[in-house]
């Protein structure tokens, strides 16, 4: 029995709907800069001085979709579950409201000194100290809140949503404080205090546990909390879940070398991280066979429970991005897709197939649990689920294709030993696949604006509930 | 139920960070003490003032989004690019910029590879050079004045060498031409050695072209002016960076046609500023082919280029 009443969440819920809608907006930004820099790919006549060069337009989609749009997500979410979870409101429900300003100040901040040259260029880290300086207080605050609010819980049992949670909060904190080790030389110019080989492996040490953290373990504690939900069935083995935890956790942070296979770092590293990266598949397929076991009580809840397919889809493009994943460790494979665009469809079929998928399905369960409603239109929902599945799919595989003609093209020799193409030749076979990867990004993008519509009306429907109950 | 880890948030969360300490600990921070993370390649020097300042530029325009530093040690990839990198090549990188991507080229080794004319005209126009090129143009940089008072400060932290004469040098200076002094240093420090070690100069005493005439050569000729020489001289030789090609009656600037062998040597050697060849003055800036060539190779490009001008 709850000692709290539904009113004691008001306030609470207030903030988390403020992190939805952060993000969302975070997101569209961000949305529109990554279909843009694809048309730079095959345009490139349409680069502009400034803010309107690629490069600078790049890592400002990447930074902000990694920080504006999931960051922001998540962070709402997780306040939602631990209420839920802990059977009681925020333990610093002030702290927890002031979050929300913080975070939109640093991605503001962040995301404008991008399109001004203002950089580190460490990957999924390159905003400029200042506000990296603002995540890292968000953060521990965030995880006062998070943390507290566990602890003081009025639920005995902590269930395994929680787990990736508590595991996502000092993660991306021990990782992201240290590669945030800078000298600042100005107000937005600052030098790591790592150099060369080192910097690197410290660098993709936080590059691969950043994607561990947030777009790995966290997307897991919603999964494992909305799938349930979803489709009213429980998770199929508790038991596999604890051994998925715990060597996911532990295995993750040793791979971080294997995107530095073939670099000056010392090779054994390099072989340590290959051979966890294997080791990997174990832990990632224990969630994947949990969420698969889990529906095969009832597979027709696909088509009865609307969200079902979101999870469902969500943690199978999960299960082939940790095949892939490894597989792209071996020295072989990394030989031939490394440095090509076959790593960028990879990144996308996790972002937009995975992140994207089970981060919108958990925004459409909370918002009219939040408002108690349902959802504006389930048919939206429908349709923005085929089109960024359709999107997602033209994405990935145009990519993989791009990226073997790309390596295998790089590699060609003549019967000489001399090589075969030059660099405008493979470049020049690239522009039809660049060409689709646009095509794919703009369905992707229309069915994320069905996602934002359908959210608005619902909150419309909300509001006017609230106003005729007042 | 008993009291589990599951029961217990404080104790799970100090266990949940040893587990990711772990891996922590032995890929990352032991490795950071021991001196293999901090090599230094003997005769590699800080970055002087302009350098850095491009470095900056390299950084800010998001360059390592398109360009890696890093060569691998794979046969088609030195045959590219050359020399694999070294580790002791980075010391004073920070950030090291070695990139995710190859949209455009390996960069490990551009320094010295065409000369800066060639980088300030690839830079504003890239499609001059390689038709099919997505790299943006970088002409607006040339409208960017650098802050010498800001560069300064970014060798003080850096704890870089420098003179007040290298500070003050910088005024004037854009930040395409701070571009061009970074690109340029690129990869040096190793392509310097290994030159050192391979004799450059070969000299020979009117060989005719043992490939003269044949349409073979005349075509892997072609093909291979396509891909090392065209950059400079034009698209079938009529000139750019380097001179035209296509007049049998002009050589380095001198009236008068020379024998094949002048032509083998040439795109073997090289030129630099000041030597000579056939008793003509080189300006220099022709690269050597010695170490990308074969002799074969360079046969069919004399073949090829006799054929621009007319000889069948
Ligand atoms: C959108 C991707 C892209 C960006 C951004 C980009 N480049 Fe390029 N770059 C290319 C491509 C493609 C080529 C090969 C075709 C050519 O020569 O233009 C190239 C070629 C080059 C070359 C000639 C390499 C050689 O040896 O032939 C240099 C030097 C270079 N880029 C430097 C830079 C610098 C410095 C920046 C940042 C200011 C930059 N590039 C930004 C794509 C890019
Ligand atoms: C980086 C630019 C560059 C590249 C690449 C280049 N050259 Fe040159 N080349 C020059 C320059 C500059 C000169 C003038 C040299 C001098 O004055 O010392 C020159 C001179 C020559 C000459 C003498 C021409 C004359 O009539 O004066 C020949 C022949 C030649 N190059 C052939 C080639 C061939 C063949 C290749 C390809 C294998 C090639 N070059 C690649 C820049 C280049
Ligand atoms: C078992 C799990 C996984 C392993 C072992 C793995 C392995 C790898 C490897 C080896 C690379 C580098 C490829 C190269 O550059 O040659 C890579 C890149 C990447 N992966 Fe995965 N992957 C896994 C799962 C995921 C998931 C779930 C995501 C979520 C979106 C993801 C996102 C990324 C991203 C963003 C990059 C790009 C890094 C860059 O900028 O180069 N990966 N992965």
């Amino acid at each position: 029995m709850s000692v709290y009443k539904m009113g004691d969440y008001h306030y609470d819920n207030q903030t988390v709907r403020k992190f939805i809608y952060s993000s969302i907006f975070w997101g569209v930004l961000a949305l529109i800069a990554g279909v843009w820099i694809s048309i730079l790919f095959w345009a490139p006549g349409l680069n502009g001085p400034g803010w309107l060069t690629y490069g600078r337009l790049r890592s400002f989609h990447v930074n902000v979709m990694a920080f504006g749009l999931v960051l922001g997500a998540l962070i709402g979410i997780f306040y939602y579950i631990t209420i839920r979870l802990t059977k009681r409101p925020l333990l610093f429900p002030k702290i927890a409201r002031f979050t929300v300003y913080l975070f939109n100040l640093a991605i503001a901040v962040g995301g404008w000194g991008l399109l001004m040259g203002y950089t580190k260029s460490l990957a999924y880290n390159e905003f400029e100290w200042p506000a990296s300086l603002l995540i890292v207080i968000l953060w521990v605050l965030m995880a006062v809140v998070i943390l507290g609010t566990i602890i003081k819980r009025k639920e005995e049992q902590m269930y395994i949503s929680l787990w990736y949670i508590i595991a996502t909060v000092v993660t991306l904190a021990v990782i992201y404080v240290v590669n945030n080790l800078v000298v600042p030389a100005g107000l937005f110019k600052s030098y790591p205090v790592f150099a060369g080989v080192n910097g690197a492996n410290v660098e993709w040490w936080y590059g691969h546990n950043a994607v561990g953290s947030e777009l790995t373990m966290a997307t897991l504690a919603l999964f494992y909390y909305f799938l349930p939900k979803s489709t009213g069935l429980p998770i199929y083995s508790h038991r596999l879940s604890i051994i998925a935890f715990w060597s996911l956790i532990f295995a993750y942070l040793w791979a971080g070398a294997h995107h530095l296979v073939y670099t000056p770092i010392p090779d054994w590293i390099q072989t340590v991280a290959i051979a966890m990266s294997i080791f990997l598949i174990a832990p990632s397929w224990g969630s994947v066979v949990n969420g698969f076991y889990t529906v095969r009580e009832d597979w027709g809840r696909m088509r009865t429970h609307y969200l079902t397919k979101f999870f469902i889809l969500g943690i199978t493009f999960y299960g082939i991005q940790t095949v892939q994943g490894p597989t792209q460790a071996l020295r072989v494979v990394s030989s031939l897709i490394h440095y090509t665009d076959w790593v960028v469809g990879h990144v996308h079929m996790g972002a937009m197939g995975w992140d994207a998928l089970v981060i919108t399905g958990a925004i459409y369960y909370i918002i009219p649990k939040i408002y108690d409603t349902e959802i504006y239109s389930e048919k939206i929902a429908n349709t923005h689920f085929w089109l960024v599945l359709t999107g997602q799919i033209i994405y990935s595989i145009t990519m993989w294709i791009a990226g073997i003609q790309e390596g295998a093209m790089q590699k060609a020799v003549n019967p000489d030993g001399t090589l075969k193409y030059t660099w405008d030749q493979i470049v020049a076979k690239d522009i039809p696949y660049w060409q689709f990867r646009t095509l794919g990004g703009v369905i992707f993008v229309a069915g994320m604006l069905f996602f934002v519509y359908n959210i608005l009306m619902t909150v419309r429907k909300g509001n006017a509930l609230v106003a005729s109950k007042a | 139920m008993a009291k589990n880890i599951y029961s217990k948030p404080v104790l799970f969360t100090i266990l949940a960070t040893l587990t990711i300490l772990v891996g922590t600990v032995v890929t990352m921070f032991v490795p950071m003490l021991t001196a293999q993370m901090h090599p230094k390649l003997e005769g590699l020097k800080p970055y002087t003032a302009l350098q850095l300042a491009g470095r900056d530029v390299y950084q800010s325009e998001g360059c390592p989004f398109c360009h890696t530093q890093t060569v691998r040690p794979l046969k088609t990839e030195v045959e590219r690019y050359g020399h694999y990198s070294l580790a002791g090549e980075f010391y004073y990188d920070r950030p090291f910029l070695w990139g995710t991507k190859r949209t455009g080229p390996d960069l490990a080794r551009e320094g010295g590879k065409y000369p800066d004319s060639w980088q300030y005209a690839h830079f504003e126009d890239p499609r001059a050079f390689a038709p099919h090129s997505i790299m943006p143009s970088f002409a607006w940089l040339k409208k960017i004045k650098l802050d010498p008072a800001q560069v300064e400060t970014h060798m003080k932290v850096l704890g870089f060498p420098y003179t007040q004469a290298d500070i003050s040098a910088l005024a004037g200076k854009t930040e395409l031409d701070a571009l061009v002094a970074y690109v340029q240093t690129l990869g040096t420090a190793v392509t310097v050695k290994a030159q050192a070690t391979v004799p450059v100069t070969k000299k020979m005493t009117h060989v005719p072209n043992p490939l003269a005439g044949s349409h073979e050569a005349i075509e892997r000729g072609e093909k291979l002016f396509e891909q090392n020489c065209q950059a400079c001289h034009g698209k079938e030789g009529v000139g750019y960076i380097g001179p035209s090609l296509r007049d049998k009656d002009i050589f380095l600037y001198v009236r008068g046609n020379v024998p094949d062998d002048d032509y083998f040597e040439i795109i073997h050697n090289g030129t630099h500023p000041g030597g000579i060849e056939d008793g003509r003055t080189e300006k220099g800036g022709m690269p050597s082919f010695a170490d990308t060539l074969s002799n074969d190779e360079i046969w069919s490009l004399v073949a090829y280029i006799r054929s621009l001008q007319g000889e069948k």
